[in-house]
């Protein structure tokens, strides 16, 4: 009788029903659920390329495809990984769920382009799957001309046009969130009030904005070249190969961040819901977020430093990503100063938070190896950065987006999720993720390159502890995905504030009336003041 | 009852005045990302400029500084208008806004009809990049090439933008003439305005780099 009574309640998702409800919708929640669906189906698809690839490296001989067809693998990998699911993945997700509630606000500031932005991703999406379908694509998805320009067979301007497009996907979604941000906040949701997820979402989206249209006018001035052959980087004119790799790398190294900031904004709810304390030094958290966002701007050409590029720029570039490490030291430090003396309680989210912790320091430590000069030269294109930017995207940005969602869920979806299966697939996603990817920093030391499918017979044994890993990973993430639909139905009844959070989005319903709330909360208290929500609760 | 609708603020917002703060804001960071957009050809040209300034300047010699400082002309009229139709719809002058608009389009073709002849003259003189790229007395045909390639990415992409921007005038001189705007209510025109104002500082910009370098040792 319980549920009846709360299923009657008007919510976002009861309150109109049918296929045109949510392609029409201009509501910023359902828009959420739009990009969880499309996204999580572009990560089973990128599963799918990391699968084969895992398969084909299990012996030292290309027996399972050849290696135009592994060429193509390792690049539809990228593409779909990055382009169409970590880019989007959090920020395009949680963070369009979450943004307005915790801001305080009705819906984001351009419901209309929100809407609009999750068609360019499905659109862009429908021209890479083309591509992919089609025949595939092979250049890498780091598109370095003239490879891609003049020589590669296969399908570069259908990609290409599709990253163009998402790319417009993520660039209204950034605009859209920072004038939310300055616009939108309810009263007394003062700049020092935000909580650190809209912190580092504004820092995401500043990336966003400034980012992506440098990676876009490359990816045209590729095609234009490819199709209309006018050469802007042909070498046979005069034309420099690496003037490319500057404006890719202009974007796609703050791409990293656009990646890996949303995930920090996580993890901070997370450590404080957790530890039922204020995060440690808000200010330098925020400002670490900001801090990050404009430093991986100055930092591009440590991706060059073996392409021609000057040896005194390498020197600088190097330079300056060792800047990178003080406000990602920052974060780390500050959420475990939060855990000090804290009420830590070792809910699913906090595993996950835990996992983020350790793995992104690995990550962030291993690519100080990288921004070496003389280190980088040995390790260059070897599994070394391979292992590096996974433990960065798939120990880091993964295991936060992993986090948050069983964090929100409850707010989400109005379900529990059944806690004992979740804490089993955290765990065994902690260690399959180990096991798949430290082999791959003893495999990249010891001279295993990237990007090939034939190699010599020692590599083999850890080679196949990878690839056993890739398994337990693949069922670490399977078991989710089932009891999150299982819940969906049969998940216990979530309470408005199931974790005993402060912040606004757990002061609504569980799920949340279409406009968020009921009246416009007016907010008294710092984020994360778990003192004010105790005298809360005891006044009533 | 066309008037009440667009006149009520939309329903995520509190005020009116929130309403047409963030719609400006959104512009100037759409604007913002264009400056990105384009910033990756500038760099570009810039790049190539400094490696092959002769052969830039020489092929930059064949463009007509005439034409080119005529459509800026135009352009700057276009602009003009443009200003004087934001002043329109903040005093509710529905007719002067209309035609202001609808001169400020027509500027914009203007424009746009001598860019289309410029190219075409390009193509008789085959100095459109390709397998019949010729330039007069150059012994450098592959660099004066990559000239002419951005010549056409940047002019295209700007050209581009211009025929967006024609979309809006026409599309906001049919608003202004059904009566959707008046004095409370004017912000899709001052954001059309912030647009095209835009577009024209890309050529303010794109027609000294392209058409006067070197003038002064070859005039």
């Amino acid at each position: 009788m319980i549920t009846a009574a709360a299923e009657e309640r008007v919510h976002y998702l009861n309150e109109n029903y049918g296929i045109k409800s949510w392609l029409l919708t201009k509501d910023h929640k359902r828009i959420g659920l739009l990009y969880l669906a499309t996204i999580t189906l572009f990560f089973a698809i990128g599963g799918i390329f990391a699968t084969l690839i895992r398969l084909e490296l299990l012996t030292p001989m290309g027996d399972l495809v050849s290696s135009e067809t592994y060429n193509k693998l390792f690049t539809m990998h990228g593409i779909t990984m990055i382009f169409f699911f970590l880019v989007p993945s959090i920020p395009a997700t949680l963070g369009n769920f979450f943004l307005p509630i915790m801001i305080g606000a009705k819906d984001l500031a351009f419901p209309k382009l929100n809407l609009l932005s999750w068609y360019l991703l499905v659109i862009g999406g429908i021209f890479a799957l083309y591509a992919m379908l089609a025949g595939g694509v092979d250049t890498g998805w780091t598109f370095y001309v003239p490879y891609s320009s003049t020589f590669s067979n296969t399908y570069v301007v259908a990609t290409a046009i599709g990253i163009f497009i998402a790319g417009f996907s993520s660039i209204l979604t950034g605009l859209n969130f920072i004038v939310t941000v300055h616009q939108m906040r309810a009263p007394g949701m003062t700049w020092f009030r935000l909580p650190l997820f809209v912190w580092s979402h504004y820092a995401t989206a500043l990336i966003m904005v400034l980012g992506t249209p440098v990676l876009a006018i490359s990816l045209v001035l590729v095609a234009v070249e490819r199709l209309l052959h006018i050469g802007i980087f042909d070498p046979a004119l005069g034309g420099d190969p690496v003037l490319f790799q500057h404006l890719f790398w202009f974007y796609s190294h703050p791409a990293v961040y656009i990646m890996v900031l949303p995930g920090m904004g996580v993890i901070s709810e997370l450590v404080s819901t957790f530890s039922r304390k204020q995060v440690f030094g808000y200010r330098f958290v925020a400002f670490a977020s900001v801090a990050i966002a404009i430093l991986g701007f100055l930092v591009w050409g440590h991706h060059m430093f073996v392409s021609g590029q000057s040896t005194y720029a390498g020197l600088v570039f190097s330079f300056l990503s060792f800047f990178v490490a003080i406000p990602s030291a920052v974060k780390v430090f500050n959420w475990t100063a939060t855990l000090y003396k804290g009420s830590v309680s070792y809910a699913t989210p906090m595993l996950y938070a835990f996992g983020f912790i350790g793995l992104f320091t690995m990550g962030g430590l291993t690519g100080l190896f990288v921004a070496s000069l003389g280190v980088d030269v040995h390790v260059h294109d070897t599994y070394f950065v391979v292992a590096h930017f996974h433990y960065i995207m798939v120990g880091g940005t993964l295991m936060a987006y992993l986090g948050g969602l069983h964090y929100w869920w409850p707010k989400m979806t109005g379900r529990m999720y059944p806690e004992g299966w979740a804490k089993l697939s955290a765990l065994v996603v902690f260690l399959g993720f180990n096991l798949t990817f430290f082999p791959q920093f003893v495999l990249g030391y010891l001279g295993m390159p990237r990007r090939y499918h034939v190699y010599p017979d020692e590599f083999q044994a850890l080679h196949v502890l990878s690839t056993a890993g890739a398994s337990v990973l693949a069922a670490g993430y399977i078991m989710p995905l089932i009891y999150f639909i299982w819940s969906l139905r049969y998940g216990p009844i979530a309470e408005d504030n199931p974790w005993g959070a402060t912040g606004l989005e757990w002061k609504t319903a569980s799920p949340p009336p279409t406009h968020n709330f009921e009246e416009t909360p007016v907010v008294r208290h710092e984020a994360y003041d778990y003192a004010a929500l105790a005298e809360e609760a005891r006044v009533g | 009852m066309v008037n009440t609708e667009t006149l009520a603020v939309r329903e995520q917002f509190e005020s009116a005045a929130q309403q047409k703060e963030a719609s400006t804001l959104g512009m100037w960071i759409f604007l913002v990302t264009e400056i990105m957009f384009f910033g990756g050809l500038f760099t570009a040209y810039t790049v190539y400029r400094s490696f092959f300034a002769d052969v830039f300047a020489a092929a930059s010699n064949t463009l007509s500084a005439t034409i080119g400082g005529v459509n800026t002309a135009v352009l700057i009229c276009s602009s003009f208008t443009m200003a004087l139709a934001v002043r329109a719809s903040q005093l509710g002058q529905r007719r002067a806004l209309v035609w202001l608009l609808i001169a400020t389009m027509f500027f914009g073709s203007i424009f746009l009809g001598v860019k289309a002849y410029e190219w075409n003259e390009k193509f008789e003189e085959h100095h459109v990049p390709g397998p019949s790229f010729h330039l007069e007395g150059e012994r450098n045909q592959g660099q004066a090439q990559l000239f002419f390639s951005l010549y056409f990415a940047m002019t295209g992409l700007h050209a581009a933008h211009m025929v967006v921007g024609l979309a809006l005038l026409a599309v906001m001189a049919y608003r202004a003439q059904v009566g959707r705007f008046g004095p409370d209510y004017y912000t899709p025109i001052d954001v059309t305005g912030l647009y095209w104002h835009f577009v024209d500082i890309i050529w303010i910009f794109l027609f000294p780099l392209l058409y006067l370098i070197g003038r002064h040792h070859t005039a």
